[in-house]
């Protein structure tokens, strides 16, 4: 069954991963930039960090027949220092003609802070001056709801093209806002926080197939690199067509990421 | 589309057992010592929304409802790094 893995943190996994991908039908896989599980001590951290997403990543995947994307940002939990933070997203347009560069991205909320909420509006000037699509993380749990709520305003206030904005990690009760306000969604895989196969899959019953991704978002955390596939064969025991099947974990997928000029399969 | 007897098939038994983890658990608070926080009332919000979700809310958005920060302002300083799982209303946001 071909799929894309539209979020995956391949810095944090092993070579095998990337194998057992591959033998489940991963053709391309996207890698937005994050926080490591631990605070990176220098700007200078992100410059390596970057050539390892838009140099080395590629190399490794390509071994496995897998194209491999990535998105640059500074993640909303090490943009709390905002000198820092800006130091940080000086570097980022340097990077941006790298040829697999996707846009601007994991950008968002963490804790919802003042100055998470000012690097987020900057990271979108960044992304509208250099016309970069935007892939937004909303933060986790009962932070979630007023995190979505506040990226959704500053998006609005941002002007930007909706049709080229995805936000992440939406749950049952942001999906609707998201979807509602005519950006895209995504729905994140992982055993023990956000979504379940099943619970995506009533998601994706509920608000519908459109406009809409599934990803694993493995990391370094306890998550898994196969969700995505294993989601596949869930709706097929829910009797979701195999039609259906491709356009939620390929189809849709490829149409928000064709937006982007290096996404190429 | 799958019917509701199909829907039970396959999902029946997954959610007994996740109802006896619910239960146990609630019973290891209850029987071990100390004092529980913010979270155990938070819980049982949860629990009572899911019984009776608001007109126009699922079972699932109302448990996320229950758990959720409803302010609207951003906060001065993120204090923690992490999210317990439920909003501490003692704190605010």
């Amino acid at each position: 069954m071909k799929y894309i893995e539209p979020h995956a943190h391949m810095v944090s996994r092993t070579t095998a991963d990337y194998q057992a991908i591959a033998q489940v039908g991963c053709e391309a896989l996207c890698e937005p930039a994050f926080w490591a599980g631990f605070d990176r001590a220098s700007p200078q951290g992100f410059f390596d960090y970057y050539r390892q997403l838009t140099e080395y990543e590629p190399a490794r995947a390509a071994k496995f027949g897998i194209k491999h994307f990535c998105w640059l940002c500074i993640n909303p939990k090490e943009a709390e220092d905002p000198v820092f933070a800006r130091e940080v997203m000086a570097m980022i347009p340097e990077f941006l003609d790298k040829p697999t560069v996707l846009g601007i991205g994991e950008i968002g909320l963490n804790k919802n802070t003042k100055n998470e909420l000012a690097i987020f509006e900057e990271h979108l000037e960044i992304a509208k001056k250099y016309d970069q699509a935007i892939l937004i993380h909303t933060p986790h749990l009962e932070d979630k709801l007023k995190g979505t709520r506040l990226i959704i305003d500053a998006l609005n206030n941002a002007d930007v093209d909706r049709s080229r904005v995805i936000i992440d990690h939406v749950e049952e009760h942001t999906a609707p806002l998201v979807l509602d306000h005519g950006f895209w969604a995504g729905l994140t895989l992982y055993p023990e926080s956000k979504c379940s196969p099943a619970r995506a899959i009533d998601i994706l019953e509920t608000f519908g197939m459109e406009n809409i991704w599934m990803n694993s978002a493995c990391d370094w955390g306890i998550s898994d690199p196969l969700a995505v596939i294993k989601t596949a064969l869930e709706m097929k025991k829910r009797q979701h067509s195999a039609e259906i099947v491709e356009k939620v974990i390929y189809d849709n997928p490829k149409k928000f990421l064709s937006q982007c000029p290096n996404f190429k399969l | 589309m799958p019917t509701k007897k199909e829907i039970q098939d396959l999902y029946f038994m997954d959610a007994r057992f996740k109802l006896l983890e619910i239960a146990s658990f609630l019973d290891r608070v209850d029987r071990h010592e100390g004092e529980a926080d913010f979270r155990h009332p938070a819980f049982a919000k949860a629990l009572a929304a899911m019984q009776n979700p608001p007109e126009g809310t699922t079972r699932a958005q109302a448990v996320h409802l229950a758990f959720s920060d409803h302010s609207s302002e951003p906060a001065e300083s993120a204090g923690i790094q992490f999210a317990f799982g439920a909003h501490n209303e003692e704190v605010g946001s």
